[in-house]
């Protein structure tokens, strides 16, 4: 017989490791076991729309505001805004207001793919003489987002005017579920949906597939992710956004206008000068006025239809109090 | 691991105390000679911050100018590239001209003739890591004799000399293969391409993690991390650089050697040192050594940064020598002292290589190009993926001037620009290529060309780029898949690369078409399915107006093998990668 220098308390001891090891990775893969899914979690997030409206409208004054013939994008701004009972009828003192111009493309702003600069600054200015805590101003850009937004010359004329001026950054987008008919769960732009007001100040321009796009097609900016292929569905794409984000307000630059080549343009013969500015509480109604600069009418452009048809707004702008100055 | 961390902030700490009494005679090194080592710790640290500094700014992140002012880089980024005399050696045989800012390398080389090799003790951000690796790294197995050891001059040390005699042979032939080796085109090429890039994904895991915790605290003082790094390190969104795994792999490998053999890189294998130090001989300023009164303590060996036998009994190597000061810092017996126009006599000037072995790598440098040119790479079956950047010369002269710096990617906004793997064949690993699945060209951006130390990119205006008033330039050709494309195949719309091609008039034009669509569901009482009518838009490519930038293939929806792609035919810098008959010329040579 070998001699067994093995003693109890040894044997216990090692017997106790291992099984102690044994139980620990038993434990371990029980509590985190996957027993294997059916299909895909549906995520349980309820789904979200961000509305910014006011309730109240008072009659005495206009809803769909029209300022025209002046080579001032500043005082076109301030007329039409002043017709619609001036700014401080929007912004409540202390509140944080987005300010949303289109700031897509890598164009200078004779090119007018992007919102005037001019126009951005007065609506920074108004906000903040009407009370305002902060104005951030924002887009998620289609081009490189530094380019855009240094050569349209936004950047430069809000922070003159004392906004502060957000670029989009990988970290600034949230996974949120839309109440859309084809858009789901989609990356949202935070800043859009962290406000207390949010302004809308679109340009109007022809688009080769949605024809004429101002302000509800603005809200592409409001998202990240892979936005080509909403291409597939514009139409239902845009009312679908309209439908998430219901801004304060919403002002058309269409001082001038992209007519050819849109939604980016290029080239200076493509733009037409029309000193115009739309100012309204209705983001169907500022569309379906607006697409008549380029010679359409709001039936032809189905996005325009499914707003009106969704309760959005409404297409026939001549039913609303409408003021020209 | 924790461990680990301790053990070396132990040994950080350990270091940073005082030193201990000097042993020997106990006299202390000259007032002067330890103020330089101070002062050459104060230039190491400052050249290496300014380096990092400019390699963060090697980056557009916008400005309040107006919109009518041009976008350049104020700085200028590429300094010590320009500084670089082996670059502009190289690129002098290749080329026979010296680039812009390559004369710059003439204030370096004249250093060099004052004072040595001081650019890779005092100067070279590469060195300073290496330097600082060295310090850290050495286990206890790395010090004391073996450390002694490990610093004394070694034949291995030649190998510098042979790679810059090939790579100066390779530029007579035609090739600037030489910048792989660089080392400032190393630390920009592996801290910008992969360091950084790595840096900010691990940054926004954290910020994830962070924002999921839901703690509001937590989720701001992370967006002002970000917000605060995006705007000084890197930018707005994380980048990827195609399989840069080598490149982050060698530098890790190149710092790690440090824990067997202090300054491996510098030693061994830098062949700027190795230019420097060919020049290293005729330096007005030197060492001398008092053999008698050495006491072969080896205090000198033990902090010697260039393993130049500082040691007495031995010559001083002149060319090996970084003029780090830590010799005669270290050395309680006043062996050794450094001065202007010293005895020569117990110094070596020239670099000890054999001359049959620095013949043999000059022919094997010379034959690199005759070797690689006829792996059908270039002449003949050119690559459709070698899109270079707009303003690039014809290739050929290209890959004279090309040293791979990687200035051209870091600096690219979009992320287009990546280092060739084999695309170009082996002779062109690390040129910039352009990937449009990961980012197209921006349609008025000139900042490769601003960057490029060699003019391999060349400095286009915007005018030129566009073309106002002249052709545009064209760095490819996009094509269409018809099979994969929504509008030509699924009847689907969809003309997202139409509305993002940026020439006016459009290179993407849309033919207006009714196609029949069945529906995805089968017909009453087992008919077939039914049939209807959807109006799309089918994108064509205008050959004559695409300018090549590749936006057409980033946006399109088709995730995976995209439906539009870009190819490098038609490209304006070619006469023989054509499609067309206009700008075409046959009876020129490619």
């Amino acid at each position: 017989m070998p001699v067994r220098d093995l003693s109890r308390r040894e044997l216990l001891q090692r017997l106790g490791a291992a099984g102690a090891v044994l139980g620990g990775a038993a434990a371990l893969g029980r509590a985190v076991w996957d027993k294997g899914h059916p299909g895909f979690g549906a995520s349980t997030e309820r789904a979200l729309t961000r509305d910014y409206r006011l309730h109240e409208a008072p009659r005495e004054l206009p809803q769909l505001v029209v300022a025209r013939n002046d080579p001032d994008p500043a005082a076109l701004v301030r007329k039409a805004v002043d017709a619609l009972g001036g700014m401080k009828r929007f912004i409540s003192r202390g509140d944080i207001v987005v300010v949303k111009p289109n700031i897509g493309w890598d164009r200078t702003p004779i090119h007018a793919a992007n919102t005037n600069p001019q126009v951005v600054a007065e609506v920074v200015r108004l906000v903040l003489d009407a009370g305002a805590k902060k104005v951030i101003v924002t887009d998620a850009s289609c081009n490189e987002p530094n380019r855009c937004f240094q050569r349209s010359g936004i950047w430069k004329a809000a922070y003159d005017a004392g906004a502060e001026v957000v670029l989009p950054a990988a970290h600034r987008f949230r996974a949120m579920r839309l109440k859309g008919e084809v858009l789901n769960e989609w990356p949202v732009f935070t800043p859009l949906v962290n406000a207390d007001k949010v302004i809308n100040v679109p340009i109007a321009k022809h688009h080769n597939l949605a024809r004429y796009t101002a302000a509800m097609k603005n809200w592409y900016g409001s998202i990240g992710g892979r936005r080509n292929r909403l291409h597939q569905n514009i139409d239902v794409s845009i009312a679908d956004l309209a439908q998430f984000i219901q801004p304060t307000l919403t002002i058309v630059d269409a001082n001038r206008v992209l007519l050819r080549n849109g939604p980016q343009g290029g080239n200076i013969a493509d733009a037409k000068d029309m000193h115009t500015v739309i100012a309204t509480t209705d983001q169907v109604a500022a569309d379906a006025y607006g697409c008549q600069l380029i010679g359409r009418t709001a039936a032809e452009i189905p996005y325009i239809v499914m707003g009106h048809e969704r309760g959005l707004g409404t297409m026939r702008w001549q039913d609303l109090r409408f003021a020209e100055v | 691991m924790a461990v680990e961390i301790a053990a070396v902030l132990r040994r950080v700490l350990g270091r940073i105390r005082k030193p201990k009494p000097r042993s020997g005679s106990g006299l202390p090194a000259r007032k002067v000679i330890q103020g330089l080592v101070w002062a050459r710790r104060a230039s190491q640290a400052g050249f290496l911050g300014l380096f990092l500094y400019f390699l963060f700014q090697t980056a557009f992140r916008g400005s309040f100018t107006s919109s009518e002012t041009r976008v350049r880089l104020p700085l200028p980024v590429e300094g010590f590239l320009l500084a670089d005399p082996f670059v502009a050696a190289m690129t002098l045989l290749s080329t026979h001209t010296v680039y812009r800012g390559l004369l710059w390398s003439v204030g370096l080389l004249a250093l060099t003739l004052v004072v040595g090799r001081v650019f890779c003790g005092w100067i070279c951000p590469f060195g300073t890591l290496h330097h600082f690796f060295g310090w850290i790294f050495p286990s206890r197995y790395g010090r004391g004799n073996k450390r002694v050891e490990s610093n004394k001059t070694y034949a291995r040390q030649r190998v510098k000399y042979y790679l810059l005699y090939a790579f100066l042979a390779a530029g007579v032939t035609g090739s600037a293969v030489g910048g792989l080796f660089d080392p400032i085109c190393i630390a920009v090429r592996a801290i910008g391409l992969a360091v950084i890039p790595a840096a900010q994904w691990i940054a926004g895991g954290v910020n994830a993690a962070l924002g999921a915790t839901g703690v509001r605290a937590f989720q701001v003082a992370a967006d002002g991390g970000q917000d605060f790094l995006a705007g000084t390190v890197w930018q707005n969104k994380q980048f990827y650089y195609h399989q840069t795994w080598l490149v982050g792999s060698l530098l890790l490998a190149v710092l790690f050697m440090n824990r067997f053999i202090p300054r491996f890189w510098c030693r061994v294998l830098c062949p700027l040192g190795a230019f420097l130090g060919v020049f290293a001989r005729f330096a007005l300023f030197g060492m001398e050594k008092d053999h008698a009164k050495c006491t072969d303590c080896n205090l000198c060996l033990v902090h010697c940064q260039g393993a130049d036998s500082p040691q007495g009994g031995v010559k001083w190597r002149q060319d090996e020598c970084h003029m780090c000061m830590n010799c005669e810092a270290a050395c309680p017996e006043d062996v050794i002292k450094f001065r202007f126009l010293p005895s020569r006599r117990s110094t070596v000037t020239a670099p000890d290589t054999g001359r049959r072995t620095a013949l043999a790598a000059t022919a094997a440098g010379a034959a690199l190009l005759p070797v690689t040119r006829v792996a059908d790479v270039i002449d003949a079956n050119y690559d459709h993926r070698v899109i270079r950047p707009p303003g690039s010369v014809e290739e050929k002269e290209f890959l004279e001037r090309c040293i791979r710096c990687a200035e051209c990617m870091k600096v690219c906004p979009n992320n287009a620009l990546h280092p060739a793997f084999f695309e170009s064949g082996v002779e062109g690993i690390w040129t910039p290529i352009l990937i449009p699945r990961i980012g197209y060209c921006e349609h008025s951006c000139v900042l490769c060309g601003q960057v490029c130390p060699t003019g391999a990119i060349q400095k286009i205006t915007e005018e030129q780029k566009l073309g106002v008033g002249q052709k545009a330039i064209s760095i490819g050709t996009a094509f269409y898949d018809l099979g994969r494309c929504l509008p030509w195949s699924m009847a689907t719309p969809c003309i997202v690369c139409e509305e993002f091609c940026p020439t006016s008039p459009k290179a993407i034009w849309v033919e207006e078409a009714d196609v029949p669509r069945r529906l995805p569901m089968a017909g009453e009482n087992g008919a077939p399915p039914k049939m209807e009518t959807v109006h799309v838009q089918r994108p064509h490519v205008d050959p004559s107006l695409c300018i090549g930038c590749g936006a057409c293939e980033k946006v399109c929806p088709v995730q995976d093998q995209p439906a539009v792609y870009v190819t490098s035919v038609g490209e304006t810098r070619s006469k023989t990668n054509v499609i067309l008959l206009e700008n075409t010329d046959y009876n020129k040579p490619s």
